[in-house]
Formats: structure tokens, sequence, C-alpha cells
């Protein structure tokens, strides 16, 4: 990745300025006779360049909201702000570029497309984005390595761990260069080693480009270890919000297993 | 996304799931091969049947009479012409042949010269017309299925007998209810080379022996009639021999066109002239006793182009003469021929109708089993038209793909066929004929019409996979 990017995350996180505003927030599903509430009534702000999670048991509207700030979902009522742009308000088309550009997505279940290489998975967003063939084969390889999977660049994920295909599903999700990472169970799916190795990449991300981070998890150490931020959920609405439990431990070098580099 | 990068994403798809898509791929294949079957047997029996029709020189040629000889040959000839009298109307003879001939769209136009007389083959006499035929002929499509050869030259006491008086000539007359003729080279075979024995009424000029009050009680007594162009209007007729060398045999019938009048046995034109052979119009002439030079009682125009023939018709009555050709049969033939492509056409498409809901099928059930992967792109920022425009390529690809091989196979197919019917003519002893045409147009008009029905096809699954709401494909499993 290119310093540029970085320098200006790193600007935007120093400046403690909202990344996202989300007010009075609802999502409300028909589900034959009975009305789901998913999201009732949600208003909070994280700041640029902080790490969150969203903690509640399942069913208590996280992955709905994680959703929301995504752009893959459209609210019932509320607003939902990123970088200054209420998607409410946002066409199909202009949603379309908001999940392209301004956020990367990882999943619980890795989601990368089974019939590419990983090459291809990861170069994908950038096809999306209309970048020229030789810079993106580029950013690709570049994009590999930093997760560690260069030699694997020409594997199908049905041929890698569980640990490999996330970290190429991270790499998917930075090739844009978003601002914003929203990882949905990250670490659902893997051992608690390969998690601490996924979850270390997700903390230098936040660390060194300066990456806002929203997480979405039902373990409640892993946040403790990892966010900034623990925000409670249960039925849609906000039950608790407390700040940097994790402030301290984030700032110790030592505390990096799976680092690479 | 860019197109190039479309294209060879969706090429990448296809090669995927190789078997559904290559299936779907062979069934456009088999109905573009359908159509361009039934459509480039359709050209090339209107090919073949234009040949034919060509060669028998019908087409370009356009017989011109004087009015003084006949009246028009339909009533609207008569309504519009009927200010036109015999007396106003001009002679047919050699300037107005000129004239006709100096006429942009004309070839050629000579006389036609042609009697009834007696030919002796092997000291038994025949009945029958000869006519003179241009050395133009030659080149001319309706005498390349001669047996033997053309006339050495313009004037060579030389003879092309028509398949039917060769028949007689050999004493072969096809017996009723016979249903094959007897092969030309059969019947050429024993009498090229043979000579035939033509007796005919000579027209010798007597102004000299004729004193000049009889010539002009010859003419008109009403008319003053020039003294030199009197005294050609007397002449005697003597019985004259001509020894004829049999060069050819046709299997056509070149002079169909005039129907109970079609000459069976032809001689180089300027042979024929030079015999001056007693003609009809002949005693007519003398009667009138117009011109010094005598005149035709029809010219044959031949026409560059058989298309033309409508105004070379036109420029011709405008001349005060005439005229007959065969322009309205080649109407309702072309008319036929439409009508028949049209129906070939659509059984041809029902075909590629089948083969698109085969492509409908396909993509619907890829939506199916890629609904996951339509909702990662889109996770990562694919937009609805990206998504569509991906599904559409494929749909696009299949159609091209389809659309070449169909072709191929459609010419395949046709060439097969085609071979196949030659075979069995050449048993039944008849000559090889082309019935398949597939011209470029058609072609390229297949490949594209294989696309665009491949692009319709690919228009609901396309939409259907834009519209797909990311969060449900994703919670899919």
């Amino acid at each position: 990745m290119t310093g540029g990017l970085e320098q200006s995350n790193q600007t935007s996180s120093r400046n403690g300025a909202p990344a996202i505003r989300i007010v009075d927030l609802c999502r409300h599903y028909q589900m034959g006779e009975t009305l789901i509430r998913a999201v009732d009534g949600v208003s909070l702000q994280v700041r640029a360049g902080e790490f969150v999670a969203l903690l509640g048991s399942s069913g208590s509207g996280k992955s709905s909201l994680l959703n929301l700030i995504a752009g893959l979902d459209r609210p019932t009522s509320g607003a939902v702000i990123v970088e200054d742009r209420d998607l409410a308000q946002l066409s199909r088309e202009d949603l379309a570029k908001h999940r392209l550009r301004t956020v990367g997505m990882v999943f619980q279940s890795f989601n990368l497309v089974s019939r590419m290489t990983l090459a291809e998975n990861v170069e994908l967003p950038l096809r999306f984005a209309e970048v020229d063939r030789n810079q993106r084969r580029t950013l690709t390889r570049q994009a590999l390595e930093r997760v560690g999977l260069g030699a694997r660049a020409t594997h199908r994920p049905s041929e890698l761990s569980g640990g490999e295909q996330q970290r190429a599903a991270l790499a998917r999700a930075l090739i844009n260069r978003p601002k914003l990472l929203l990882a949905d169970e990250p670490t659902g799916n893997l051992d608690s080693h390969t998690g601490a190795e996924i979850m270390n990449f997700i903390r230098e991300f936040n660390q060194s480009l300066g990456m806002t981070i929203v997480m979405v998890t039902h373990e409640r150490a892993l946040a403790e270890r990892y966010a900034q931020r623990m925000i409670f959920l249960a039925d849609g609405k906000l039950l608790d919000d407390q700040p940097h439990p994790a402030a301290v431990a984030a700032s110790i070098p030592g505390e990096r297993p799976g680092e690479q580099r | 996304m860019k197109t190039y990068d479309l294209s060879e994403l969706a090429l990448r798809n296809l090669r995927e799931s190789s078997l559904r898509n290559s299936l779907t791929t062979i069934g456009i294949s088999v109905g573009v091969a359908s159509l361009v079957a039934m459509l480039s047997l359709g050209i090339g029996l209107q090919q073949l049947a234009n040949r034919h029709l060509v060669k028998s020189g019908l087409f370009d040629t356009v017989v011109v009479m004087s009015r003084r000889d006949v009246r028009g040959f339909s009533r609207d000839d008569e309504k519009n012409n009927s200010s036109a009298t015999a007396a106003e109307s001009r002679t047919l003879d050699e300037p107005a042949r000129q004239e006709i001939e100096r006429l942009a769209e004309v070839q050629e136009a000579y006389p036609d010269i042609r009697f009834i007389t007696e030919l002796r083959y092997q000291d038994k006499p025949h009945l029958t017309m000869v006519a003179g035929i241009p050395e133009s002929a030659r080149s001319n499509d309706a005498f390349s299925g001669v047996q033997g050869r053309f006339f050495s030259s313009e004037s060579a006491p030389e003879v092309i007998l028509q398949e039917s008086f060769a028949a007689e000539l050999l004493g072969k007359t096809e017996k009723p209810g016979q249903e094959d003729d007897i092969p030309v080279a059969e019947l050429a075979q024993p009498l090229i080379g043979q000579e035939l024995t033509m007796r005919y009424a000579e027209r010798i000029p007597a102004a000299s022996s004729i004193p000049e009050g009889a010539a002009t009680k010859a003419a008109s007594p009403t008319r003053q009639v020039p003294a030199e162009a009197a005294s050609d209007a007397a002449y005697s007729v003597v019985s004259r021999e001509q020894k004829l060398k049999i060069v050819g045999v046709s299997d056509l019938d070149p002079d169909s066109m005039r129907g109970a009048a079609r000459a069976r046995v032809f001689l180089p034109l300027k042979l024929a002239e030079n015999l001056h052979v007693m003609q009809p119009s002949d005693l007519r002439d003398s009667m009138r006793g117009f011109s010094k030079q005598p005149s035709y009682s029809t010219i044959s125009v031949r026409v560059k182009n058989p298309k033309q023939v409508e105004a070379v018709e036109q420029a011709i009555k405008k001349m005060g003469f005439n005229t007959f050709s065969i322009l309205d049969a080649t109407r309702s033939l072309r008319q036929f021929f439409t009508v028949l492509d049209l129906f070939l056409g659509i059984f041809g498409s029902l075909a590629l109708a089948v083969a698109s809901i085969g492509i409908v099928n396909t993509l619907v059930m890829a939506i199916l089993e890629r609904r996951r992967e339509i909702g990662i792109m889109k996770a990562i920022g694919a937009s609805d038209g990206d998504v569509k425009k991906l599904f559409f390529a494929e749909a696009g690809a299949m159609g091209v793909l389809g659309g070449i091989v169909g072709v191929a196979l459609g010419w395949t197919i046709g060439h097969v066929i085609n071979l196949g019917t030659n075979i069995y003519l050449k048993r039944q002893a008849l000559p090889p004929e082309n019935f398949w045409s597939v011209p470029w147009w058609l072609v390229g008009a297949a490949i594209v019409f294989a696309f665009v029905v491949s692009l319709l096809s690919g228009l609901y699954p396309a939409a259907r996979a834009a519209r797909l709401d990311p969060v449900q494909a994703l919670r899919y499993e």
C-alpha cells in the first residue's frame, strides 16, 4: 500500500472526527405475520481510526447493523452517515460505489469465490473499480504478499486452510484501500491460534494504516483483547457502550504472535 | 467494469461449468445450423432455378415486332397504342435494328431468320423450323450444355441440333409414359460429324430481268414509290440445297420462348442470312414495296442485364414497335422464392427459439448456483449494472460461439446433403447440380442473429441476477 493513503488515514484518525454516525436507526423485517425488529432505534458514533467491537448474542441485530453500515442493506428509518454521506439517501449505484471504495468486508465464512484462484479473488474489486490491468496485477501481488500468501496466488480457496482463506479475504477487503474495515465474526470458523493470527492482522491495519474497524463478535474475550471499545446489542437495541478496554493492551508491541514481518 | 474485463470474466465463468454451457452452446449451434441449412437450401434452389432460366436465354431477351404484322399481346397494349395504326408504324429494317442496338442497355440486336424447311438425314426427310443464331450465343449460357462444340465461324456450313430433333433423326422419339430422357451424350455420339442436307427456297433479286412498269405494279398503286425500291420488291424463288455438318447437340431448348414456332435446328446467323431464304415477310414486302432493304419479321434484342428488360421494352415501344418478353414470369417466380425463403426461415428460427429457451434455462440455473457468488461480488462493490452486464456477456458469448459453430455445422450439413443428392443424380445419369448456397451475408447474419437472440434470452436472467439482494444471497448456504 502506498504511503499517501496511510498518511491521510492517520491524519483523520488523529483528528478523531466521526467516521460513522448512526442516528435512530431501525431495520424491520416482515416475516409472515410477525415484524422482526433486527435493529431498533440505535444511535452511536464511531471516530475515525477507532477499533470497535459489536457484541451480542445471536439475533441481537449486530450483523444487521454491520450490513447497514456496509451499505448491503437499507434502513427502514433513521440515518447511517459514513464519511459524511447518508447511506439511506444513496442510489443503488452509489451504494455499490460505497461498498467498493469506502468499506472493506470480511466474513465468518470467508466468502471467497470458489471457482476463482486467490489472485483472481483479490483482484475482483479492482476489476469493478476499472483499474488498469498491469496495475491490477501489481496491487494484487502486493496485497497477497502482505498477508503472507504470495506463493499461493494460483491456488483455489478449497486448497487452502481456513486461516489462509481468511487472510486472502483480508487482502481482498484492503485492495481498494478503504477507510473502513467491517468484520463479521472474522474468527468464528477458525481455531484460537489461527484466529489470533487474523486478529493481529486486523489490529495491524488499525494501527499502521489508521483504518477504522468495526468487528462483530459474540466472544467477549476477543473483543476485550483487541478492541478499544465494546458496544453491546440485544434485541436490536443498544445495551451498553464501554470505551477502551483494550487500549492499553493494543499498544504493547510484544503481543503479536502471528506477525509475519 | 471495462468491456475487455467483462468478456474475459464471462468466458472464464463459461469455462468453469463447461458441460452445461457447452450443451447450451450446442443447442444454439443446432438452431443456427437449421436456420442456415433451411435458408441456404432456399437460396440454393432459387439460384438453381435462376441459372436454368438464364441459361434458357429467356430473361434477357426482348422480341421486337413491327406493329404492321401483329397486334399487341395484351389488351392494355391495344388500348395504349390505339392511335398507332399499321400505316403510321415503322418498318422493322436494318436502320431500325441499328437504332435499337444503340440503346444503352442493349447488348445486341439481331434479326431473326427462321424458316420451316426440309432437312434430309440418311435420305429421310424431316421438316422443322430452322433459325440462325448469332456468334455471341457462344459465350451465352444458352448453348453451354451443348454436346460437341459451337460453330467454328460465323458462316461455317455447320449446324447444332436441339435434343428432340436429334432424337427424331435417330428414330428415338420419346414414348409416352417414359419418364427418363435419353441422355444427350447418347444422342450426340452417333450424330456429331455427320452430314445433313438442307433444302430451301432462295430468294433471288430479279430487278434486272423485270421491267420498270411491272415493278411499279407490284407495289401499292396508291403510293409514290421510288423506282429503285420498287425494283427490289420483285424476285424469283429458286430451290437450293446446302450440305451442313452436325457439330453439336443441345440439351436445352434455347428457342423455347417462341412457343410453337421455336426452332430445333440452329445455323450460324451469317450463313443463314447469306442463304437468302424466302421469309414469310417477303411476300408482304413485295406487296407493299416500301424499302430497298428487306425488312425483318422480328428482331431479337439481348439486354445486358435481365433487370433492364422492362426499360428496354419501353424504349423500343416508344420507337413504334411491339415487344414481347417473359418478364412477368420472373416476377412471379421471385415472389414464390421470397415466400419459400420466408417459410424456411420461420422453420429454421423455431429451432433457434428452442435454443434460446435453453440459454434462459442455463442462465437461470447459473444464478441459482451462483447466488452466493453474486452476493459476494455485490458485497465487495459490484454494482447492479456490473452483475447484469456479466450475465449478458455470458449469454452473448454463448450466442456468438453457438453462431459460429452453427454456421459451420449448417454449412457441413448442406454440403453432405448436396453430395448425397449428387450421388443420387449421378446414379440416375443426370448432371450434378448445386442446391446449396451459403452466401457471406447469411454467415454474418446468422452469427449476429444468434448473438441478438442470446442477448434477448439473457435479458430476464441478467435482470434477475442484478436484483438479487446481497444480504439474502450471502445468508444462503
